[in-house]
């Protein structure tokens, strides 16, 4: 299987290691990632804020690449997610306004919960499973972007996902419930309003460590950022310890096709997973 | 007597509809819609730092009290979290709303609520103009610059360029002009 993938500016810097795993991931599953020949950024948090127009431009660039290429395309980063499926839905309707040529919108968008948790892959994604990871008690953290608005990003219950829940337990971890699925974390006011970041990303960690979790897992960068980069800060502000490291799913989903001993990536968190994998065997 | 105007101790208000048909025309949103369900106000995740809360910078456009909305840090404290969005049972998209209302501040000349926020998204744009990708260290540096705020996040960027995380060149693309192109056309 072939798909089109793009990375987006976060995947080539802040999360390398959100992009390293899902290259790992897709190897072992046999899926070839043709990333987008020379894409350009989406725009992300702040083209909407400023001007409508650019906001469509930017990405629709990409969906015209996309097009071209005619493959699905898989996008890792929630907030790309999100802008490109704003563009298809514009370039749908009225394509000659922002790009040269036709547009039918071959390249259907994937984002990587809703890529991975289809019935044809998640029988794969089992039958790959070489090490379980028994007994890892974590959430599934959502975020905002790849679910909402649902008019935008076509999500089947954007109140309550559950992609990500199922490729969890699809790996055999222990999926606790909690409510915060789709909370945000702050987001993009993480160096204007850092106190607000603290606040809401501090209330996640507050609500999972209720849950029983040991850890959360997210499939978007600002999120992982946000929780991980500045758990210390929380913590020392709320006067606790969570110590809960945030991983991105397919590290984990790597880590059970037997791929992750050995990877780089643990060393790229701010709070060392390595101490809770080790204590449940996993590493 | 509860609704003789005399007894009501708050200035009068004369709606004015122009505002409304302005933000209207610009965002394409109804805001006319609203009936103040509250909704907005209660699913967003940043209300505590707002100073005017969403239903009420709703019921102030349809009175037409526009200094009051731009001036206000609400429309920049807006996370974009989408949650207004997609509960809003009048089917007015208040992130998008919220996008339209910071574009007429800015147009306006009234300062910012947050001028931090601006300066962000400012320093964002900058260099994703620039290289066609986003250089996140460049990026910070101009953000730090524009708001003098340079010593804040500092170990987190220095734990980040331990890790590889930050990079110190920015990425190159050959459509760079292109993109550059789309920023430039007015």
């Amino acid at each position: 299987m072939e798909v089109s993938y793009y990375p987006g500016c976060s995947l080539h810097g802040m999360a390398v290691e959100y992009d390293q795993s899902v290259r790992a991931v897709c190897r072992t599953l046999n899926i070839a990632l043709c990333e987008l020949p020379d894409w350009s950024c989406c725009g992300a948090s702040s083209a909407h804020f400023f001007d409508d127009e650019l906001a469509v431009r930017l990405p629709a660039r990409n969906m015209a690449i996309a097009e071209r290429e005619g493959r699905e395309l898989l996008v890792p980063c929630s907030a790309c997610f999100q802008r490109l499926k704003h563009a298809d839905k514009e370039l749908k309707e009225d394509a000659a306004r922002w790009i040269d040529g036709p547009y039918e919108g071959k390249a259907a968008i994937y984002h990587v919960n809703e890529f991975f948790d289809r019935p044809e892959l998640i029988e794969i994604i089992k039958q790959n499973v070489k090490k379980p990871l028994r007994g890892l008690a974590g959430v599934a953290y959502y975020g905002c972007l790849s679910q909402r608005p649902p008019k935008i990003t076509d999500a089947e219950d954007a109140e309550n996902p559950t992609p990500m829940d199922n490729l969890m337990r699809a790996i055999g971890m222990d999926v606790r419930p909690w409510s915060y699925k789709t909370d945000c974390c702050g987001a993009s006011l993480t160096l204007s309003r850092t106190g607000v970041v603290r606040k809401l990303s501090g209330n996640l960690l507050e609500a999972a460590q209720e849950a029983g979790a040991e850890c959360l897992v997210t499939d978007c960068p600002m999120c992982q950022s946000n929780l991980d980069t500045r758990q210390a800060e929380i913590e020392a502000e709320r006067g606790k310890q969570y110590n809960l490291p945030i991983f991105y799913l397919t590290e984990l989903m790597a880590l059970a096709f037997g791929e992750g001993k050995s990877a780089g990536w643990w060393k790229k968190h701010f709070v060392d997973p390595a101490p809770l994998l080790r204590g449940k065997g996993l590493l | 007597m509860l609704n003789d105007p005399a007894t009501i101790d708050a200035p009068a208000i004369w709606p004015d509809s122009a505002f409304l048909t302005a933000v209207e025309a610009r965002s394409g949103e109804k805001v006319s819609r609203c009936y103040q369900c509250r909704k907005c106000t209660n699913g967003c995740p940043v209300s505590f730092a707002m100073d005017l809360m969403p239903n009420q910078v709703m019921r102030m456009v349809q009175f037409g009290l526009e200094e009051e909305v731009l001036r206000s840090k609400t429309i920049w404290i807006c996370a974009s979290c989408q949650t207004c969005t997609t509960r809003c049972p009048n089917d007015i998209d208040i992130a998008h709303l919220m996008d339209s209302l910071r574009q007429l501040s800015r147009a306006s000349g009234i300062a910012a609520g947050e001028e931090k926020v601006v300066k962000f998204h400012e320093a964002f744009l900058d260099s994703v103009r620039r290289h066609g990708r986003l250089f996140e260290f460049g990026m910070v540096g101009r953000y730090k610059m524009a708001t003098l705020d340079l010593f804040s996040n500092i170990k987190i960027a220095w734990e980040m360029l331990k890790r590889g995380k930050l990079k110190f060149l920015p990425g190159k693309i050959k459509g760079k002009r292109e993109v550059r192109q789309m920023f430039d056309k007015k």
